[in-house]
């Protein structure tokens, strides 16, 4: 049988994921990605440093449709050819989340094609699926953004996941763009951060604390994180230089923080999967694009007979494929759509997987 | 077959006519300010099976654009807009004051009135009726104080959620029925081209709201 013929057994997927403020609208065939459509409203929110929900929710109808329309063009599809509409039901931004449901629910409607309202968690950690194939059987995922730090155990995606830890405070994301603001750095932080580290940075100019890392702190939170310390450390660091008239090495101190952020991550994530007897660790979320997290993920993963997969950058932030990703998944896996009464659920727990 | 639906009030509304006479087949009205997204598709798909049609039979589709509560507003206009392209059918925007201001069956001008919340109404200021029975929109819409407009709609019936609100600030002496939009009316409105038609786009009438974040706060001990 020639892979084409393959193919065309699998089911064609289009995923919607409107959580922060990226519309994205990706369409897979199996474990293939055909079209990944983005449009970020994040110009509009970097002058207020943070991303403005109302904002966001008003740009998702205004891309909605568009983007649709571009992921059917590049994937060479019409919408009429479609198995089945995936869409992100939670957790995220509820007016935003709404959009992307309300958008799925039409296309649904008007295809007379099941639904699945899937976790945005999950949909990060099923995008791997598209780069390297079949999930191991039995992985940690460690999931690092603006919106979420966490560690899961993940036996089947399509079962569910199981949360082993998370950010105490702030996630992993957040204190980039707040670091990156002390530093005068554009939002979001992340890839400035990472740039001016990689642009001559120090790693051990300063040691900045490692939150959670101390053995009382693990006895409680062995696999959760902590990074408001780290970014209240680092601002009072520059806060004293700029006081006593001392420039800011902004390089040094980029670079510095990256690497105690790094540090905790690869760390617990390492403990994480010795915990579990696995031998994968999944990296997803926008800030796996870091290119020290990746290096030193890559390092001491290895170190310790752990295999590390990280997608490629544009897949580890938002976007559509993720969850058009993870549906095919749950066809594949025959699990049951979700009804057209489908809420958006902004807290939606992560142990759910799909929206029933 | 013409889908017509409003999302623009606490109700969800939704009717299938006849694209030409305007007649209708099926409705339903649901008032949960809170559950519109849950509430409006399968509304939507149990008017089709009523009528004994699926989506593959609609025509045209009709949707109110506003002004109303953002998050339940675009939970209808997104629905139509997506539901339009991949159909490959028009979509018929209607401002949401002119469907309640053709529920009114008074001969007389009138204003329209509903709940802005944040203590404001979206308000407008119509004609009597023609001899088909449109209305022409004279002022509005417009989102204000009741106390600020009291002045422009005094002595005229006001129609919508915002009359029985506010009826003393509003100066009412008559309060018309109807306190929601219906999708009947607009479905029926749209056939006949008694309803004027705009674009699928929101009428916010706001900004969004935006918390401007400050200079980083110091951090360093007092
Ligand atoms: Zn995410």
């Amino acid at each position: 049988m020639s892979s084409n013929a393959v193919m065309a057994n699998e089911p064609l997927i289009l995923g919607i994921e409107t959580s922060c403020d990226e519309t994205g609208v990706g369409i897979v065939r199996g474990q293939t990605l055909l079209a990944d459509a983005i449009a970020s409203s994040v110009e509009e929110h970097a002058r207020f440093g943070g991303v403005v929900p109302e904002v966001a929710s008003r740009a998702h109808l205004e891309a909605m449709v568009p983007t649709i329309r571009r992921a059917c063009e590049t994937a060479g599809i019409k919408p009429t050819d479609v198995d089945a509409v995936a869409v992100t039901s939670g957790p995220g931004l509820a007016g935003a989340l709404l959009v992307g449901v309300a958008a799925a629910k039409g296309l649904a409607l008007s295809l007379d094609k099941p639904l699945y309202g899937v976790n945005h968690l999950a949909a990060h950690v099923a995008v791997d699926t598209l780069e390297h194939g079949d999930l191991p059987k039995g992985c940690v995922a460690m999931l690092v953004s603006g919106g979420h730090s966490s560690l899961l155990a993940v036996e089947d995606i399509t079962e569910g996941v199981l949360p082993m830890g998370s950010t105490i405070d702030d996630a992993a994301g957040e204190a980039f763009d707040k670091v990156a603001r002390v530093l005068g750095l554009p939002f979001p932080g992340g890839p400035y951060v990472d740039k001016a580290a990689r642009d001559g940075g120090d790693r051990l100019y300063v040691t900045f604390p490692r939150g959670l890392t101390s053995q009382r702190d693990l006895e409680r939170h062995r696999f959760d994180f902590s990074f408001s310390g780290l970014k209240t450390a680092v601002a009072r660091w520059v806060e004293a230089r700029r006081r006593d008239g001392e420039d800011v090495p902004v390089n040094h101190v980029a670079a510095a923080f990256q690497e105690a952020v790094c540090d905790v991550l690869t760390r617990k994530a390492i403990d994480a999967c010795k915990d579990r007897g696995f031998e994968h660790l999944l990296i997803g979320g926008g800030v796996a694009a870091n290119s020290r997290l990746r290096v030193m993920a890559e390092e001491r993963c290895s170190a310790a007979g752990i295999a590390v997969r990280v997608p490629r950058p544009g897949l580890c932030t938002d976007n559509g494929a993720m969850v058009a990703a993870l549906g095919s998944e749950l066809v594949r896996a025959g699990k049951a759509p979700s009804p057209l009464g489908l809420p958006a659920d902004s807290s939606m727990p992560i142990t759910e997987v799909l929206n029933k | 077959m013409l889908l017509a639906f409003d999302t623009s009030s606490a109700a969800v509304t939704v009717a299938l006519a006849d694209p030409l006479s305007g007649e209708i087949v099926a409705s339903s009205t649901t008032v949960d300010a809170l559950r519109h997204g849950e509430l409006l598709a399968p509304a939507i798909a149990a008017a089709l099976e009523t009528a004994g049609c699926t989506a593959g039979d609609l025509t045209r589709i009709a949707v109110g654009v506003g002004p109303g509560p953002f998050t339940g507003l675009r939970v209808g206009l997104v629905t139509a807009r997506t539901m339009a392209d991949v159909l490959g059918i028009e979509v018929a925007g209607v401002c949401s004051l002119d469907i309640l201001a053709r529920q009114s069956s008074l001969t007389l001008p009138v204003a329209v009135a509903t709940d802005a919340r944040r203590k404001e109404i979206y308000w407008a200021l119509y004609d009597g009726p023609a001899a088909d029975g449109s209305r022409r929109r004279l002022e509005g819409p417009a989102v204000d104080r009741p106390a600020e407009v009291a002045h422009v709609l005094s002595g005229l019936p006001v129609i919508g959620r915002g009359a029985v609100l506010y009826a003393e600030a509003l100066g009412v002496t008559e309060v018309d029925v109807a306190e929601y939009p219906s999708a009947e009316v607009l479905a029926t409105g749209v056939a006949t081209g008694t309803l004027d038609v705009v674009e699928p786009d929101p009428l916010y009438l706001r900004r969004p709201d935006v918390t401007m974040s400050a200079r980083p706060k110091s951090v360093l001990p007092k």
